[in-house]
């Protein structure tokens, strides 16, 4: 593993302004290096999901900054677009395009935002798929797949970008728990192949198995951070402590 | 009944043989067709951009920094909201007459006129249907999108509005099978279409019966034409439903 910074988040705030004025994220502060698999835990509304998706801008920060690749992202005169091109992200709900056959939910963002030739797209888009063992139903469409086969689908889909990190939103929560395994199987040999990830989940399993680092978050704040050894095992704060004592 | 038989024959012969009086038919025909497809064409055009601007609008009007291009919504959103209130809240009679005899009274032929009033009055139609579908196709479509760096447009174009314009086929089709029906208001501008031309040869001949059910009957087959088409492509689209 190397220590190169290559998403640094600093003091970030996100303010819901409303009736009542509701603060998901606090005041967070992380660091994500190159090559390291980092998850993120927490309470439900603890804010690690806004935490991930403001890493990406698809929540827009009311405060803070993030640098990725050294870039001020949150810099109104930055373009978003090209950065998200090397972040790619996996969502709860899989989100897979149900009016393209898999095969075009996988080449059309290569093909239209890289510019690359049809051929190359479709035969890079074949390889992930037998990566993921669904070669076979690259002309399917996505419904008529099986919850644990879209989330395999969406999580190449992604990859298909080249992306230099890859962001994971709960991407077991709506799954029946029998497939839950597949899905954390193709992120294990992912994390294995030394992609970056940052992890949003509660399978605390795969923390514990695959995570270089383990961020615990809650009231919108990072609490607590460490080797899943330190998280785990040896707990400081008594949030961290009564948060795992509920989940384990 | 042989009599009736025979003197309908008569009438029919009068009506639509004579002078070659079927042209009349024929050619309206064609100019009515001709409207109603540059109209719902046209029609589906003002109406995507109407209903995108109006459906960003709703959408992230108050999530969006302050600047330029905020303004730029709002002004846009204003002008579709006058726009649809003036065209949905006049008849098409009184649109299709101030077009042909104020805005283009120097128009020689009426076809294209006509075009253009059906199509910017369907767009108003349309824009409040497709902006429907807009709103309702998954909020994680535009995120799955833009997470993978497409921009909003692109993203709008290439994934939520194919899965809108699905979702609101049927309402479009009936869209298009209403304004194949309304373009008969055309004819009050001398307009040669469908209605027209059975009010030709109704003026040629006295005849009344004839030529009015002979266009009915052309418009029902048209519509059951038309609806019949749209079944199947609906029945195509859904081959992604499973």
């Amino acid at each position: 593993m190397t220590t190169d910074v290559l998403i640094r988040v600093h003091d970030l705030q996100k303010h819901y302004t409303g009736k009542d004025e509701i603060r998901a994220l606090d005041g967070m502060s992380a660091e994500i290096h190159r090559g390291e698999v980092v998850v993120v835990i927490g309470p439900s509304g603890s804010g690690k999901s806004t935490f991930l998706r403001c890493l990406n801008l698809l929540e827009l920060p009311t405060g803070g900054s993030i640098f990725f690749d050294g870039v001020d992202i949150t810099d109104k005169n930055c373009n978003i677009n090209l950065h998200r091109q090397k972040m790619g992200m996996v969502f709860q709900h899989f989100n897979l395009f149900p009016h393209m056959t898999l095969l075009k939910n996988m080449t059309l963002a290569p093909v239209k935002l890289l510019k690359q030739p049809k051929e190359e797209a479709v035969q890079h888009a074949m390889e992930l798929l037998s990566r993921v063992g669904l070669a076979d139903r690259a002309d399917a469409y996505p419904n008529q797949l099986s919850g644990g086969q879209k989330q395999r689908v969406a999580i190449v889909r992604a990859l298909a970008m080249q992306p230099e990190v890859m962001l994971f939103d709960e991407p077991t929560s709506a799954l029946d728990p029998e497939m839950v395994g597949e899905v954390l199987e193709v992120m294990k040999e992912l994390a294995a192949s030394g992609m970056t990830m940052v992890v949003v989940t509660h399978e605390m399993g795969f923390a514990r198995e695959v995570a270089d680092r383990v961020l615990f978050m809650d009231g919108g704040k990072l609490i607590e951070e460490g080797t899943p050894e330190e998280i785990f095992e040896h707990p400081k704060s008594p949030r961290l402590q009564d948060f795992l004592a509920k989940v384990l | 009944m042989a009599q009736w038989l025979l003197e309908m024959r008569d009438e029919f012969i009068k009506c639509f043989i004579t002078k070659d009086r079927w042209k009349y038919i024929v050619g309206g025909l064609g100019n009515t067709l001709k409207i109603a497809l540059v109209a719902v064409l046209m029609g589906i055009v003002i109406g995507s951009v109407v209903a995108v601007i109006r459906a960003t609008h709703d959408k992230t009007i108050e999530r969006m920094r302050p600047g330029l291009g905020k303004v730029l919504l709002q002004i846009g959103d204003f002008i579709c909201r006058v726009y649809l209130t003036v065209i949905r809240g006049t008849p098409v009679m009184i649109q299709i007459m101030i077009m042909f005899f104020v805005i283009f009274s120097n128009a020689r032929d009426g076809v294209p006129v006509a075009m253009l009033t059906f199509g910017i009055n369907s767009g108003a139609y349309v824009a409040e249907i497709i902006r429907g579908g807009i709103m309702s196709v998954d909020p994680g479509q535009t995120e799955a999108g833009r997470s993978l760096g497409f921009g909003y447009v692109a993203t709008m174009f290439y994934i939520v509005i194919p899965q809108a314009l699905k979702s609101v086929l049927p309402a479009l089709a009936n869209e298009f099978i209403v304004l194949i029906k309304e373009t008969a208001v055309a004819c009050y501008v001398a307009v040669n279409d469908l209605t027209k031309g059975g009010e030709i040869i109704r003026s040629q001949t006295y005849s009344q019966a004839m030529p009015l059910f002979i266009v009915a009957a052309i418009y029902l087959l048209l519509v059951v034409f038309f609806s019949w088409l749209v079944g199947k492509l609906e029945r195509r689209l859904r081959s992604s439903d499973h």
